[in-house]
């Protein structure tokens, strides 16, 4: 049973895909713990079963084997209702924006649909007004330019701001950070992470970060997990896993990252 | 003296609109790429960088025109040449290209080997299927792809594979220069760092002569090219080489870009992210100054008046700002 203070925590998580011989273990036997407040990211390459421990975070996958707490009692999804509480709880930024959102509604509808979610549906139209006001400043977007707008009619970077400007809405206990920054430029990736870190310090939220760019995970966590074919090969701090690593896998992923103060080493593919 | 593979001229290109109107997203570039080297150019998304390879290749079909200026490829100027000759002898032999969404290049109804067919065939029909599959794969083993990828179709192929492939169909006709444009930013960083030593081993093994290398990451260009040249709002903000934009950058939209590079190194989680807030300007009307003079931080009344032109401070190294070089320098080390 886990201790009160951690806010999520998984045990020997597992889920196989497929059958027979075809069998295909994704996550294998995995043991997560997350207090709160917390930055923790978990770092392996493609296809190192990231995403798949995500969305069994999530709820959006079942896992084969092992259980899931959230706030030291077990997570209970069962039907539409619970799972939607659980979602108040615990939010997530996928990888494309692009795909990310409903084509049919405006912007307007994807920030009201937030503030309903926390309740605010009785509330009169000029405090809802102010509210997504607020939401669009917060990530320095003007919500004048917005009203009115399907999503697709910004640039990758906006969208992307504007889910942060959702979860400033929900102000949930838990963000699930899958890849957010993988498909934007770098110059817009340094306003995206200044802006979740400012967040996570206004509601101070818990934040797992997923992601393939080691030196991201260096620069925004606390906690570092590696994931090799479904297992965890090393965790720590970030300073303790990134600076003296351990397992080979973690050294050939730091490797892999190109550097402008060392030699980048071509000849280790 | 080495030998000059690329020159541009005063490139200048459009993109016209449904409503008529001319975006100039390639406004006066000139540019040199000697044998042997390789050129990075950098830029935010919306900055004219895969514009500016579209136009190089001098293939323009609409919405893209032609506006101004002279390519020259190893001696031949090659605007104002028929579109239907450039495309028969000049695209895929003397100069190729990498798209940027390389993943979804291929065709998911064609084996690989069928694709590189049509790809030869355009140039030369008189080639027979077995020559065409020596030479695919000699080159395949080459780059490290095993032959038996020739025999698959696309949907078998990892991401990685794919991006491959497609580099190595992109060379096959001996290119004298590669455009590679974001060549990995889908690919995770394993993926992403396979690429990088093909493109330098093609360039070791004398497939191709020069590589123009497109792509955000400030680090990887650091690592793979000689000079880097910095883009902003179609024009060229900094030129120079690799060490000197990186390490002292004299342009403030270059000194902004490199406030935003992550690396896993000693001391980096210190160092505070900085984003150059605002976005670029619509280029449908540019505004008649500087056009990064929106965004900087160091404005002047004077920055809005006049077009800025590219100041030369000697061999290759540009940058296009008012102030003089001293003063950026003061700026930068008092903030």
């Amino acid at each position: 049973m886990p201790d009160a203070n951690c806010c999520l925590s998984a045990s020997k998580l597992t889920k196989i895909f497929g059958f027979g011989r075809q069998k295909c273990c994704a996550v294998d036997h995995v043991d997560i713990e997350l207090s709160e407040g917390e930055v923790i990211s978990i770092v392996g390459e493609s296809g190192s079963g990231k995403t798949t421990l995500a969305k069994m975070l999530l709820g959006l996958l079942k896992p084969t084997e092992g259980e899931v707490y959230f706030q030291g009692k077990k997570r209970d999804i069962s039907t539409q209702k619970k799972r939607k509480e659980y979602w108040k709880n615990i939010q997530a930024i996928f990888q494309d924006p692009f795909s990310s959102y409903n084509i049919f509604r405006k912007i307007d509808a994807v920030l009201l649909d937030c503030i309903y979610m926390r309740g605010g549906r009785w509330l009169s139209r000029a405090k809802k007004l102010e509210m997504m006001e607020e939401a669009c400043s917060f990530v320095n977007l003007k919500f004048e330019e917005l009203t009115n707008k399907y999503p697709f009619e910004l640039s990758g970077g906006q969208q992307q701001r504007l889910m942060i400007a959702r979860i400033f809405l929900l102000k949930p206990k838990i963000l699930l950070a899958d890849e957010p920054t993988s498909m934007i430029d770098a110059c817009s990736r340094a306003t995206i992470l200044d802006e979740l870190m400012q967040l996570r310090n206004e509601i101070g939220m818990t934040v797992i970060f997923i992601t393939h760019d080691i030196g991201l995970a260096y620069y925004v966590s606390d906690t570092v997990y590696i994931m090799e074919h479904g297992k965890f090969v090393e965790s720590g701090s970030a300073d303790e896993v990134i600076l003296h690593p351990r397992a080979a896998y973690t050294k050939r992923l730091i490797n892999d990252v190109p550097k402008i103060y060392e030699e980048w080493d071509l000849s280790t593919v | 003296m080495s030998n000059v593979i690329l020159e541009v001229r005063e490139l200048t290109t459009k993109w016209v609109t449904r409503f008529k109107e001319d975006i100039y997203a390639v406004d006066h570039v000139s540019l040199k790429v000697e044998e042997g080297k390789s050129l990075g150019i950098a830029g935010e998304s919306g900055c004219g960088k895969s514009t500016l390879a579209l136009s190089l290749m001098g293939y323009y079909f609409p919405p893209l025109h032609y506006v101004s200026g002279e390519i020259i490829i190893d001696g031949q100027n090659i605007t104002g040449m028929n579109p239907d000759d450039i495309r028969k002898s000049i695209l895929g032999t003397e100069i190729s290209y990498i798209p940027q969404s390389a993943m979804n290049a291929l065709n998911p109804t064609q084996k690989v080997i069928s694709f590189i067919e049509d790809v030869v065939q355009a140039h030369d029909p008189y080639k027979t299927r077995q020559e065409i599959y020596d030479l695919a794969r000699e080159s395949f083993e080459c780059l490290g792809l095993p032959a038996s990828v020739l025999q698959k179709y696309p949907v078998e192929l990892s991401g990685g594979m794919k991006q491959r492939t497609v580099i190595a169909t992109s060379v096959i006709l001996f290119p004298k220069i590669l455009i590679a444009d974001e060549p990995s930013s889908a690919l995770d960083v394993t993926s992403q760092k396979m690429v990088i030593k093909m493109l330098k081993n093609l360039m070791e093994n004398g497939f191709i002569k020069s590589l123009i290398f497109i792509t955000h990451e400030l680090p990887l260009l650091y690592n793979v090219t000689d000079e880097i040249m910095v883009m902003y709002a179609g024009q060229i903000v900094e030129k120079g080489t690799a060490k000197e934009v990186v390490f002292d950058p004299l342009h403030p939209y270059a000194k902004g870009l490199m406030g935003s590079i992550i690396v896993p190194e000693q001391g980096q989680r210190d160092v505070k992210l900085t984003a150059i807030p605002g976005a670029p300007p619509n280029l449908k009307n540019p505004p008649p100054g500087c056009r990064f003079a929106e965004r900087c931080r160091y404005v002047r009344p004077e920055c809005r008046v006049a077009p800025v032109n590219l100041y030369d401070v000697y061999g290759g190294r540009a940058y296009r700002c008012i102030l003089s070089e001293k003063t950026l320098r003061e700026a930068y080390r008092n903030a």
